[in-house]
């Protein structure tokens, strides 16, 4: 009897998995459908220019198989991606940098100093999150220009920061405001000073939080274009990898061995930093669902 | 309005079996309480009766249908969880409503019904409400209109106290009663606090580690608790324990325990006969060690001498924490007593309500 | 319990201040006042004049279309199918890899994403075999191949279906922390009253989800409002797909026009001025 009943429940859950069959057969689906464009531009990066331009990357696992790096070694060497790929370090990891050391010790400020009009204050850091760019880029070109700094690292590192640091202050201001409110009160008993409670404590538990925020970061500056476009002014020797794919992409429109290989090595960095810190990414993502 | 059958059921989630042969049978109107530690499968059985988990094995029944395999909305039962889990994006009516909405009940009736539900635990002025804006107590009691409202054929109440404060608590627990009087319909109510299984139940059925202990009514399980656990679980202060040899003591019999002895009154000698020579597990309740000065006329019993480690005075009455020998007592005592920490004192065990256990089966052993 | 020290707290956050000053409220006070002058250096005064050819220039007009059809579109777009797929994925045990998937386009950039995009919508005329996936399709389907950049009736939504690629990635994630953050007892309070899955999904889920999705399509909306590298990429706005972010770009730097170039750029803080204060809104409840 009871073997017999457990049969059923063996049956029922045998039912049960089925009749998620739909489910799983749309959600496979839509991941295949999901991936099949980056699919597309990793293999035919690989593809030989000949090929790419006759035939469609699917075929490329015909036999013989046919793969080069060429496609990459030109627009490496040729096109500038090594110098570009540079440029976006350069550009990225400072900007970062900075934005995180000086939204740190603004939320600081915000969450937990005495600061008059501090929360009317920061009700307007709320706003500047959604505030396009684009209402900055006149008066700050011309001011730019009128220093002699358009198309320098300095000039798009400033930008950058500015730009980044509404969004990063409220992220980190709020996860500040969260921090157990009697660990913080302990040590000023104890006779601790701010930058003290701040470097000490604060910011040491802050960890995932600091780096949610600079994955963040970096990404979006490593990503932007339009910044880049506008203050670097064209210069192809100070060109993030945006730009040059960008100006690849207007240049050579059908030369699609060079513009696959180019847009995926500008792909490359992002890619690994989401796979290694996806779960920071998310925890940025989600904590500063209201960044536009 | 039915009753309830559970045949032979065991749940496991994975390789970790968390109900084991379980069988119990709700009468048709009954309070039956599920009692037993955090942990020991309580919800689990619950849930299984309510449609929310399945059942790996046996059977339930709800009247005379078995219930396996039929999804929870099928099932006429009403639940009350520990959360509450009201909707909280509806107000009290709507959440009240929901069920008999989505059984297409005419909207007088069900304006009718939400009413008279809401009034019965007196939540019809919080109506228009969301759960946001209510109390825990007006939570608690608008999960129970909620539950009420459809009429069910069974009644299922997951620890519906346990996040009230302390007065709350006592207070609901007559009301529940007096719902169960009011509705009539078979309540089956899970608890790990063996205070509101005693005060609320018909029955009790005691679980630990995912099996029946005992089934039985308050009284029954308080009195003949038929194993040590059920005997440790039920009552507070807790039953002492300690284990003690049987043995002739001139044409009488006592216990030789651990640095202390008692004598077995006459009347349940013969009883003890048996054993002799053997260490058993003795149970006394608390209620049952007396100071010497103030024994209740009837008991008979020798004093016996032990040294006081502790003394808590609850006002109505004092808890004296023992040493006899190296056994631990408790005992509650008549407010009067003058005996405080550090003394030896003489104090009446009233073996004749002792309960004896077998050492290795720790099962009750019956005269 | 804190010491008293604003001096501190002004050191604290001057630098951000400082750099929050330069580089973002004084332009944007700037724009607002050079969008009421004309030529590159924005010398004669013209009133309102940029904002009337903005809003009756039959080039502009377009621009203002295609902004609002990305906001309807990739907004519901994406919105829909991150809740379709944050309650589907929620059913199967790979979720976390299915979520993964969809969220990777969101790590990469825009311009790496035109790549893409305009790949997959390679065009060749009907007689060359098609090396584009969507018009391989089309043959396959025995239909003809269709330029998807340039047919002015197609182009804008092939645009917003790159955008949708992109973003539904983070509709999928924060519906989904929603979602796991609805209590099962919930649920099964719902299925003990009666209700079945679907009813379940319509009456409790969907409601209580309801203010995670508005902030969803807040963000989204903002984003359909300033899409740029999208379209600079795949058309440069040709071919009437320009969006006003695109137009902001091009009236600097092939027209020269300053002035109308910041008109733009305050016509789009126009439109998010709304969704901005609905963000301030929340923030100040949730406080
Ligand atoms: N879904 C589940 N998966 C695995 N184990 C579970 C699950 N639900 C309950 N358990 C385990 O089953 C045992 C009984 O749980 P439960 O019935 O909730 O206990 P309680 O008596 O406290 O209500 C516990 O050990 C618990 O960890
Ligand atoms: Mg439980």
């Amino acid at each position: 009897m009871a073997r017999e009943v457990a049969a059923l429940s063996r049956q029922e859950r045998l039912m049960r998995s089925l009749s998620r069959g739909p489910v799983n057969v749309a959600i496979i689906a839509i991941c295949l459908l999901w991936m099949l464009p980056s699919a597309g531009l990793l293999v035919s990066s690989f593809r030989p220019r000949n090929d790419i331009a006759t035939t469609g990357w699917w075929t490329a696992f015909k036999t013989p198989f046919e793969f080069t790096l060429a496609n990459y070694e030109q627009v490496l060497t040729t096109q500038g991606m090594a110098q570009s790929f540079v440029n976006s370090l350069i550009i990225s990891v400072p900007v970062t940098v900075f934005v995180v050391m000086v939204a740190a010790f603004a939320a600081y400020a915000f969450a937990w100093m005495e600061l008059p009009g501090r929360d009317a204050i920061f009700l307007v850091v709320v706003g500047l999150i959604v505030v396009p760019i684009q209402l900055t880029l006149i008066p700050v070109l011309r001011m730019f220009s009128s220093a002699g700094m358009t198309g320098t690292f300095p000039a798009i590192w400033l930008a950058h920061t500015a730009y980044g640091l509404p969004f990063a202050v409220f992220l980190l201001r709020n996860f500040f405001i969260a921090l157990p409110k009697d660990l913080l009160e302990s040590a000023f008993l104890e006779g601790a000073s701010h930058t003290r409670v701040f470097l000490r404590i604060v910011m040491p538990l802050s960890v995932p939080s600091l780096a949610a925020l600079a994955i963040f970061q970096f990404l979006w500056v490593w990503n932007d274009l339009l910044v880049a476009l506008v203050y670097l002014g064209g210069f192809r020797s100070v060109a993030p990898m945006t730009v040059t794919v960008s100006n690849l992409v207007s240049s050579f429109g059908s030369e699609w061995h060079l513009l696959t290989a180019a847009a995926f090595i500008s792909m490359m960095l992002p890619l690994a930093v989401f796979f290694a810190l996806q779960r920071y990414f998310v925890e940025g993502i989600l904590a500063g669902a209201v960044k536009g | 309005m039915a009753r309830v059958h559970f045949e032979n059921v065991t749940k496991r989630f994975g390789d970790f079996t968390a109900l084991r042969d379980f069988n119990l049978e709700i009468e048709d109107k009954e309070f039956l309480v599920l009692v037993g530690p955090s942990g020991c499968g309580k919800s689990t059985a619950l849930r299984m009766l309510a449609g929310l988990e399945d059942i790996t094995e046996g059977s339930i029944y709800i009247g005379d249908r078995r219930v396996n395999g039929v999804p929870a909305k099928d099932r006429d039962i009403a639940m009350v969880f520990q959360s509450y889990a009201l909707y909280p994006h509806m107000t009290v009516f709507d959440n009240i409503a929901f069920g008999l909405r989505l059984r297409k009940t005419p909207k007088d009736v069900l304006t009718t019904k939400v009413k008279e539900a809401a009034e019965v635990l007196g939540v019809d002025s919080l109506l228009d409400r969301k759960p946001g804006q209510l109390s825990g107590g007006q939570r608690q009691r608008v999960a129970v209109a909620r539950a009420i409202v459809r009429e069910p054929r069974v009644f299922l109440l997951d620890e519906p106290l346990s996040n009230l404060d302390a007065k709350l608590r006592v207070h609901t627990r007559a009301e529940i009663s007096k719902l169960h009087k009011r509705l009539g319909t078979t309540f089956v109510y899970v608890t790990h606090d063996q205070v509101e299984a005693m005060t609320m139940a018909d029955r009790i059925a005691v679980m630990n580690e995912g099996i029946i202990q005992q089934v039985g009514s308050p009284q029954e399980l308080y009195d003949e608790p038929v194993n040590v656990f059920v005997a440790g679980f039920i009552g507070s202060p807790a039953m002492n324990f300690f284990e003690a040899e049987v043995v002739e003591d001139g044409g009488g019999v006592s216990l030789d325990g651990d640095g202390f002895s008692v004598d077995v009154p006459d009347d349940r000698a013969e009883e003890m006969r048996p054993f002799l020579g053997r260490r058993m597990i003795f149970g006394v309740r608390p209620e049952n060690i007396h100071d010497e000065h103030f024994v209740p006329s009837g008991i008979t019993a020798a004093p016996t001498t032990v040294k006081v480690d502790v003394t808590e005075p609850m006002g109505n009455e004092v808890f004296l924490h023992l040493l006899a020998g190296k056994t631990k007592l408790l005992a509650r005592v008549d407010p009067r007593t003058k005996m405080s920490a550090d003394d030896e004192v003489e104090v009446v065990i009233d073996m004749e309500r002792m309960h004896v256990f077998d050492p290795e089966s720790r099962e009750a052993v019956r005269g | 319990m804190r010491p008293r020290l604003a001096t501190i707290a002004w050191l604290y956050v001057l630098p951000a201040f400082v750099l929050l000053g330069v580089f973002l409220v004084y332009p944007v006070a700037n724009t607002v006042y050079l969008s009421l002058f004309s030529g590159r250096d924005t010398s004669a005064f013209v009133g309102l004049d940029n904002y009337r050819y903005l809003l009756t220039h039959p080039e502009t007009v377009i621009v203002l279309r295609n902004n609002l059809l990305w906001l309807v579109l990739f907004t519901a777009a994406s919105v829909g199918l991150g809740l379709i797929l944050a309650v589907l994925s929620n059913q199967v045990r790979y979720e976390a890899i299915a979520k993964a998937i969809i969220f990777v386009p969101m790590a990469v950039s825009f311009t790496a994403a035109a790549v893409i995009w305009r790949f997959m919508y390679i065009y060749r005329p009907p007689q060359f075999e098609q090396t584009g996936v969507l018009n391989a399709g089309m043959a396959a389907l025995g239909f003809d191949p269709v330029p998807w950049i340039t047919n002015t009736t197609l182009n804008n939504y092939a645009l917003i279906a790159a955008g949708v690629w992109m973003w539904t990635g983070f509709a999928l994630v924060v519906i989904s922390a929603g979602l796991k953050g609805i209590p099962t007892e919930v649920l099964e309070a719902a299925r003990v009253d009666g209700a079945n899955e679907v009813q379940i999904f319509w009456r409790v889920i969907l409601p209580m989800l309801r203010s995670v999705m508005l902030v969803v399509a807040v963000t989204l909306t903002i984003n359909s409002l300033k899409v740029f590298d999208l379209v600079y990429v795949m058309t440069f706005g040709n071919y009437q797909t320009d969006v006003l972010a695109n137009r902001m770009f091009k009236e600097m730097f092939t027209f020269g026009n300053f002035g109308r170039a910041s008109a733009v750029a305050v016509v789009l803080l126009l439109a998010i001025v709304p969704l901005m204060l609905l963000n301030i809104r929340r923030f100040r409840r949730e406080q």
